[in-house]
């Protein structure tokens, strides 16, 4: 009798337990939902009253004045991410090659170990060195140094290790039956590589690069720090621009109404491309398990 | 490491010596700007920072004095981050890992939600906490509105490391449990959590270390004020602020801004270290 009473006890506490999971797991998968919702709530006001065209369309960037275009820092924000990528995507592939293929064992593992601790460094750290280091040697170049260069340079330091790591790991993965053949057909290194190894890990490197892409578009305080803020389309490398991310941190603190709202449209662009930059890596991810259960 | 089967002779004509050299030459640099990043805040840094540094208030906006107030706010921001985002991160990993069969459907939905949250830029939730939190909770900026919006943005990152944990667990302690006709609970809390145990210690450092890292999310909800908080409820100023602030609007703050950053570095090199213990010692442990 007790025992079925203990067993009773048992199921109750077993369902307890799951239903309790599933709340704590719902709350968790409700932030995301709440993050969409709440930007979204605060940015209607701005699209209803000024509408997508005006961002486009306006003289300037004046947001006292009610005057909102965007184009500039849009472009600054494109301009630095994709600055960024072009640099460390080669150096973060070189260094995934290094790693796998060319370093020895116990130098491969450190160099992995710094890459990781590269990727540690908080992104106010990069700024403040950026700023203390990278500018003034840029100002001595061409004044005055907060420029596109230096927000380009900073990013690509910051986001080749999430290249690096996460390219290491895919080319890891490369079937070693794959590189015993080329062996035994006595192909060289560059064919093996160029011809067998990095297209058949192709899917897992342009993962890396979509994530890094995403991680250097929303980057805030970095490029905030070195990128000296001007509003405009900058003629060379060596003028002042600013990005979505750091206009919200700049003008949050005194912005009201329309200029607000606007603000946290800026928001709702950045979680869209990232939400969508996402989605790709996602897709990509499945094809390349669908392609490796096939095998 | 995988798998160095080259041959040497295998490298022969100029293509090969061309990235033999490119990886080579790639991987001399980093290493070297690394060093760069690091020696030169070592140097700003090292001559400001004494005990004294660390145990006094700042004077005059930051560029004289220490940094007391922002170690004791940084601090309660991580309590705060954690007391919420463990419970929530265990549960969500315990579902995930261990009822994937029973809960599929609304395990891919949990899923998908952290992919999403694990990629949302740090600002997105600063924006999000300053609506939220300080607002529509009516917290305002305070230690308490920073730190849940740093538990929200840590939540993918410790359910991920805990999961894992989970999941390396040999499925013979499952079916060791079940045959003894252990309830899931027990089975749960008994024999599982314990085995995992250095797993979510791994997360829970990597969460930390994140969350002391962060900034961008910080402007909006815990502050800039930098004196003692009184409360939880108080603004306060968080240890990455005070680098940013005295970097940028404080005229003269570079060198206590350098500090500042030396005690950061050192903090999370710490943890890191600490994690990289945690899982040496779990996986000699494992063997």
């Amino acid at each position: 009798m007790s025992s079925l009473a203990s067993l009773r006890q048992a199921k109750r506490n077993d369902w307890c337990l799951i239903n309790s999971l599933r709340i704590l797991a719902s709350v968790t998968a409700l932030v995301g939902v709440l993050i969409t919702v709440f930007v979204l709530k605060e940015a209607l006001p701005a699209l209803q009253s000024i509408g997508m065209l005006r961002f486009f369309g306006d003289d300037a960037w004046y947001p006292l004045e009610g005057q909102f275009n965007l184009v500039p820092i849009l472009l600054g924000t494109v301009l630095t991410a994709l600055g960024g990528v072009a640099i460390a995507t080669p150096l973060g592939l070189l260094s995934a090659l290094f790693c796998q293929f060319y370093a020895p064992n116990i130098l491969a593992s450190s160099y992995q170990r710094l890459l990781e601790l590269l990727a540690g460094i908080p992104s106010v750290v990069y700024g403040f060195w950026g700023l203390v280091v990278l500018v003034p040697k840029i100002n001595q170049l061409h004044p005055p140094g907060q420029s596109l260069l230096a927000g380009i340079l900073i990013l690509s330091l910051m986001i080749l290790p999430t290249v690096a790591l996460l390219s290491t790991a895919s080319l890891g993965d490369v079937p070693k039956a794959y590189l015993q053949g080329a062996d035994a057909l006595s192909l060289s290194r560059w064919t093996t590589l160029t011809r067998l190894v990095i297209p058949t890990a192709r899917s897992g490197l342009i993962t890396a690069i979509i994530l890094a892409t995403g991680r250097a578009l929303g980057e805030t305080m970095a490029v905030l720090m070195v990128c000296g803020n001007v509003v405009q389309i900058p003629n060379s490398v060596f003028d002042p621009v600013r990005s979505l991310a750091a206009n919200i941190a700049l003008e949050m603190a005194y912005a009201t109404t329309d200029h607000r709202s606007v603000l946290f449209i800026s928001g709702l662009v950045l979680l869209a491309l990232v939400g969508l930059l996402v989605m790709m890596a996602s897709v990509l991810g499945s094809e390349e398990r669908e392609k490796t259960r096939g095998i | 490491m995988a798998s160095k089967i080259f041959s040497q002779s295998s490298s022969k004509t100029w293509p090969d010596f061309l990235l033999l050299g490119a990886t080579w030459t790639t991987a001399i640099s980093i290493t070297v700007i690394f060093l760069w990043v690091v020696l030169s805040i070592v140097g700003q840094g090292l001559g400001q920072l004494s005990l004294e540094f660390l145990l006094t208030e700042p004077m005059n906006a930051g560029r004289d004095g220490g940094i007391a107030p922002m170690l004791i706010s940084t601090l309660l921001i991580l309590v705060v981050c954690l007391a919420v985002a463990l419970p929530l991160g265990l549960g969500t990993a315990l579902l995930l890992a261990e009822f994937s069969v029973s809960d599929k459907r609304f395990g891919q939905w949990v899923r998908r939600s952290l992919d999403f949250l694990a990629g949302v830029p740090s600002i997105v939730f600063g924006l999000f906490g300053s609506v939220f939190f300080s607002k529509i909770l009516g917290l305002g900026f305070s230690l308490l509105s920073g730190g849940l919006t740093l538990a929200c943005m840590v939540l993918p990152l410790l359910i991920r490391a805990t999961e894992e944990g989970l999941r390396s667990q040999p499925a013979s302690y499952r079916q060791g449990a079940a045959a003894l006709g252990l309830s899931k609970t027990t089975t749960l809390f008994k024999v599982l959590l314990p085995a995992a145990l250095p797993g979510l210690m791994v997360g829970l450092v990597l969460s930390v270390g994140r969350a002391l890292a962060e900034t961008a999310a910080l402007i909006f909800t815990s502050g800039y004020v930098d004196r003692f908080p009184a409360s939880l409820l108080d603004s306060g100023r968080a240890l990455s602020i005070h680098i940013f602030d005295l970097s940028m609007n404080v005229p003269g703050g570079d060198h206590n801004a350098a500090a500042s950053a030396l005690v950061l570095l050192a903090l999370l090199l710490i943890l890191n270290g600490l994690a990289a213990f945690i899982s040496l010692r779990w996986s000699t442990k494992i063997k």
